[in-house]
């Protein structure tokens, strides 16, 4: 109990890093997304197997995999490191953030594509005959309901990552998950940890989980 | 190319190995979530309450809480459970519990609460008047689970327990930080020793990708098998 205690504010301070890294990969998680799900679905074949391959190797290799392989594999080319992308991808914590958001990328092209199939094409033609022209149609009429049909598997999505910030920590990051392990491993009080650190978790994922309950409700205009 | 050469000048034997390795991971830590999903879907779809209580305390905290905390728990937590038994006994050192042993454990538990899911939803999914026939045709209660239900369980569960697999096996990647010689953690050890990350870390990418497609082509096959009364 006194560990509990004791380790509870160093575990809350932690916690900020992990939110960080979660909300910022999300966030240009969703463009990637969004990008790749319109390149899936273009006619162009060269888009679709970019596209295709993209998600494909990014959802069929672990997470651990794709961050070690930018933390510590681009760091051995050359033309990288000379460059200047250097000053980004030297930081474990801008290499954290690009492997989480290429995750859950493809991930979410994968959700967003599958959104946008199942529009129905009597709502394209409606606004067409309308006399919308494509970027209107795209952002006014597609996206909104593209964004309510993929609400609950991005749900799960967010909480997906949310859980995948914890890799953040295999690169030296001192996220909720790395600083829990520093304590585990100095004091060899699993449990005690585990708890405190596990509830943390679980309150962000019931957080995000009746987030996207809110807005599914208020989406539904049915 | 080198590099991959098997025997003692390169890595090829080792990954070769590795990957064996981890594939005897999965399977093990996918079977032990099987039975723990036998119990606890069983418990969720129980009129009991506290059961049912019990079983959503499982499936809640092994899916949101993230993978790699569940493996220091079990790392960390079961060399200090067999140490304090050993202190009764007078052993004072440190003991490492088997890795593989631990790591199959961590993540047959996360597995089991992922296929807890896909077996509530499978069994749920079946007609109650199935139920009702083979109570009515006499069915003892064991005979028509494992002969009328369950086979029909099995082919509605099985695009989810591919997916539950496919976890599970990029899952076993984690098992690494507890120094199992599995893919990710040969690799990690190829990598430091010929400096060479880059091309160790994208072999076991490929490896991995190898691994869930060759996944993938063995359900669809499963799937074509188990539904071809339909």
């Amino acid at each position: 109990m006194d560990l509990m205690i004791e380790s509870f504010p160093k575990l809350i301070n932690a916690t900020k890093l992990t939110i960080q890294l979660t909300l910022l990969s999300l966030f240009f998680g969703i463009f990637v997304g969004i990008f790749f799900a319109i390149l899936r679905t273009s006619k162009n074949k060269i888009f679709y197997f970019i596209s295709y391959y993209y998600s494909y190797i990014f959802r069929g290799t672990p997470l651990l995999v794709q961050i070690f392989l930018i933390y510590f594999g681009l760091a051995q080319v050359e033309w990288i490191r000379e460059s200047f992308l250097w000053i980004f991808l030297k930081e474990p914590y801008s290499c954290a953030i690009l492997a989480f958001t290429l995750n859950t990328g493809a991930y979410s092209s994968e959700i967003f594509r599958a959104a946008f199939e199942t529009i129905n094409k009597g709502v394209v033609e409606a606004a067409k005959s309308l006399g919308l022209n494509k970027v209107n149609i795209f952002f006014k009429v597609k996206l909104p309901i593209a964004i309510k049909q993929s609400l609950p598997a991005y749900g799960n999505e967010m909480i997906l990552m949310l859980k995948g910030t914890s890799l953040a920590s295999t690169v030296t990051l001192l996220d909720l998950t790395g600083v829990a392990k520093h304590i585990i491993s100095t004091t060899f009080r699993p449990i005690e940890v585990f708890i405190v650190a596990g509830s943390i978790y679980l309150l962000m994922t019931f957080i995000i989980h009746n987030f996207i309950k809110f807005l599914e409700k208020k989406y539904d205009y049915n | 190319m080198s590099l991959l050469a098997y025997g003692d000048t390169g890595w090829g034997d080792e990954l070769f190995f590795a990957t064996l390795m981890t594939i005897a991971v999965a399977l093990v830590a996918l079977l032990i979530g099987f039975i723990l999903a036998a119990i606890f879907s069983t418990l969720k779809l129980s009129k009991n309450k506290i059961l049912n209580l019990i079983g959503s305390f499982y499936t809640t905290i092994f899916r949101g809480v993230p993978e790699l905390l569940v493996i220091y728990l079990f790392f960390f937590g079961g060399s200090g459970a067999v140490m304090y038994v050993a202190k009764i006994f007078g052993y004072d050192g440190y003991i490492e519990v088997n890795a593989f042993l631990t790591g199959a454990i961590a993540i047959g538990i996360i597995s089991g609460a992922y296929s807890t899911e896909v077996f509530r939803g499978a069994i749920q999914s079946i007609n109650r008047g199935q139920f009702e026939a083979s109570e009515v045709l006499g069915f003892k209660k064991k005979i028509y689970y494992y002969k009328i239900i369950i086979p029909q369980m099995l082919r509605l569960a099985l695009p989810n327990i591919s997916n539950v697999w496919q976890i599970t096996l990029k899952d076993t990647s984690l098992i690494s930080v507890t120094g199992l010689v599995e893919i990710m953690r040969q690799s990690y050890i190829a990598a430091g020793s010929t400096r060479d990350p880059l091309f160790f870390y994208s072999f076991a990418a490929i490896l991995y990708l190898f691994l869930t497609f060759l996944s993938m082509q063995l359900f669809n096959r499963l799937e074509k098998n188990y539904s071809k009364g339909y």
